[in-house]
């Protein structure tokens, strides 16, 4: 199940529990010399090379589509073959100059203009849903961690249930019992929903051993209000242990959209999205293997991709703090 | 001990209560009108309304709610007079599309799952501890990077575009392997070995990444503690050290999560299971859904959430007799 958040992030929250304290000493001024490590390690710049080449697909796709010269929408009958079932005429699933992955079998769409397009449904859902997740996660993870007592028991029952919970199948039960307009916003909040206790739990434990240094005594002391102690003392203290989770929770996001979609209770058809195009690829890949061997690649280069750059990230912020 | 218990039960009552509430409302209350559905093309409103009564659906919510929770644990009901319909303790309710009872569908399926989960779970566990194993004893040398490549690969490689990947290559093109589906163990070993084979391995990838990676950290910081170096020091054997010392307290971890692992497969391996058409559970949900078939939804829902729910509970009474330090019970 490599695409439900959980695991992911349990491994990262496994890690990121053993960045715990002294994630809190790690000095900003040191972030030069952590982007100079990074820009050495050839693997993550490539990495950081393909999600940004997703990312300017995603956003440049309507001018891309114009290059291309065929819209995600629009049917090319001339290039299958209708005697044989739709089959799409020439090489690898029509590959050609007109079409530059080939076209879907059955109606002749264009294959590269629904990945393009479907990368902007990726990655709009994935970064939506982590940065909900993350105002989730580390706003209730600050309260419950600052605040003890009754409020952390709520929160943590409510995390212990989410947790608990067989979130795939009831993403999926709740999906398919909601109306489908506005499927993408709706998928965002589902996943979120699922997916906050993750991070909140590390940001609660990191932030109740914060309350007890000194300089959250000395805020006290001097009347600074809960808010301000929470926002300004103890939030920035918390930015590594953030990152890495936030950025180890995105493959999860992109998988799981894609998954649902799979399915069928992701993006609602005709938006195209990778999911989906590899869900309707299924009855053809036996004769035209091209047309679920795009979206599955792009797909799961984006996801290995993230998954590599959180690894990463997540080793260069424990060794900077190491020697901090 | 005893307290421990029967506050680890009462815990699990309660999410598996709310679990309940959660998915009833949804499926009750946001929903569609099931009777219009099932009445189809040549309904009156007669027929509504008689299907309402049978199916209790003209009563309010908490009286619906109520008759479902006795249901589950006493039976219940449909239908008045003639019509009279019994369904037996776990009572999840009848299917809106194929009037069987939701519960002795399940179980109907629960085999082919079970197969699935399990043998994934071998293969997951084994490959996992052992390649984790491997990574460790070689840390920083190209077997361990080369590993903990792969692992990044195995968990990002989406289960069906590797099953559908395996399928192409392994049936399609090469023909090594049969197109998967379910033959019972009894009939024919070798061909059940054989059908399995991809689910197993689909479904195990990227758990068994997962377990690798945790494996190899544990370990690598168990080898640093100080009673590791002590038994080192006091000249035990190499073999003795590993065994004794280190091997336990870093395999600890893995069982916790295997546990929870194992139980969330069990409810259905939802997307394997639909890729390689087995009919498990996870593929009933599958169908269900695109049929809208709600009381299987929800009962598939309510297996799987009392199953990780159970899941945990073993693994925390587990974790006691495997973690000495973890003696519950004892300090109070």
């Amino acid at each position: 199940m490599t695409f439900t958040p959980t695991e992911l992030e349990a491994e990262g929250a496994a890690g990121g529990e053993a960045i715990g304290e002294p994630a809190s000493s790690s000095p900003p001024a040191s972030g030069r010399r952590l982007v100079r490590t990074f820009l050495r390690d050839r693997v993550a710049v490539a990495c950081s090379a393909y999600i940004l080449i997703v990312i300017l697909m995603a956003v440049f796709a309507p001018l891309l589509v114009k290059l291309s010269g065929y819209g995600p929408l629009e049917f090319d009958q001339s290039a299958v073959d209708s005697n044989l079932g739709g089959l799409p005429l020439g090489w690898g699933g029509g590959i050609g100059a007109d079409h530059w992955f080939g076209v879907e079998p059955g109606n002749g769409r264009d294959i590269f203009a629904r990945i393009v397009y479907g990368a902007r449904v990726s990655m709009t859902i994935a970064l939506l849903a982590t940065a909900l997740t993350s105002v989730l996660g580390v706003v209730f993870g600050l309260v419950a961690g600052y605040f003890g007592g009754r409020i952390d028991m709520v929160v943590s029952r409510v995390m212990e249930f989410l947790m608990a919970f067989p979130a795939l199948i009831f993403m999926i039960a709740v999906l398919s019992a909601l109306p489908a307009e506005n499927r993408q916003a709706l998928l965002v909040v589902v996943i979120s929903f699922f997916g906050w206790p993750y991070l909140a739990r590390i940001v609660r434990g990191q932030t109740m051993s914060l309350k007890q240094r000194e300089f959250v005594e000395s805020a006290k002391a001097s009347g600074a209000s809960s808010a301000q102690i929470i926002f300004k003392e103890i939030l920035p203290n918390l930015s590594s242990t953030i990152i890495v989770m936030t950025t180890l929770a995105v493959p999860g996001y992109v998988g799981t959209e894609a998954g649902l979609s799979f399915l069928g209770v992701g993006v609602v058809p005709p938006t195209p999205s990778w999911g989906q195009m590899i869900a309707s690829s299924v009855p053809w890949y036996a004769v035209d293997p091209a047309y679920f061997l795009f979206p599955g690649a792009f797909l799961f280069l984006l996801v290995l991709s993230f998954t590599v750059l959180g690894d990463r990230i997540k080793k260069i912020a424990e060794s900077g703090e190491a020697r901090s | 001990m005893i307290r421990f218990l029967v506050n680890r039960l009462l815990g699990m009552a309660v999410v598996l209560f709310l679990v309940c509430v959660f998915t009833y409302v949804i499926f009750f209350v946001l929903s569609p009108d099931p009777a219009v559905q099932i009445c189809g093309k040549n309904c009156t409103p007669e027929a509504i309304d008689r299907i309402r009564a049978n199916l209790g659906l003209d009563q309010p919510f908490w009286s619906q709610f109520w008759t479902f929770l006795t249901g589950l644990f006493a039976g219940r009901t449909y239908g008045t007079g003639a019509n009279l319909i019994d369904c037996a303790a776990p009572c999840l309710g009848y299917s809106f599309q194929s009037s069987q009872p939701v519960t002795e569908m399940i179980l109907q399926r629960l085999p082919v799952s079970a197969t699935v989960a399990i043998g994934a779970a071998v293969l997951w566990l084994l490959a996992g501890v052992s390649a984790g194993l491997v990574s460790a004893v070689r840390e920083g040398r190209f077997t361990d990077r080369f590993i903990t490549g792969l692992t990044l690969t195995g968990m990002s490689i989406p289960n069906y575009v590797l099953g559908l990947s395996l399928q192409f290559l392994l049936v399609v093109t090469l023909g090594w392997l049969p197109f998967p589906h379910a033959v019972a163990f009894g009939d024919d070993p070798v061909q059940w070995f054989a059908n399995f084979l991809m689910p197993w391995i689909v479904l195990s990838i990227g758990a068994a990444a997962v377990y690798t990676r945790l494996t190899r950290a544990n370990v690598i910081e168990t080898l640093q503690e100080n009673y590791v170096r002590t038994a080192r020091a006091k000249g035990l054997r190499p073999g003795l050290v590993w065994r004794r010392h280190a091997l336990r307290p870093a395999l600890t971890p893995i069982v916790t999560i295997f546990g929870m692992d194992f139980a969330g497969l069990l409810g259905g391996a939802l997307i394997t299971e639909t890729v390689f058409g087995l009919n498990g559970v996870g593929k009933l949900a599958a169908d269900s859904i695109t049929k809208n078939d709600q009381p299987v939804i929800m009962g598939v829902t309510l297996l799987a959430a009392f199953l990780v729910v159970v899941g945990n509970m073993i693994v925390d009474l587990l974790y006691t007799t495997i973690d000495p330090r973890v003696r519950v019970g004892s300090a109070t």
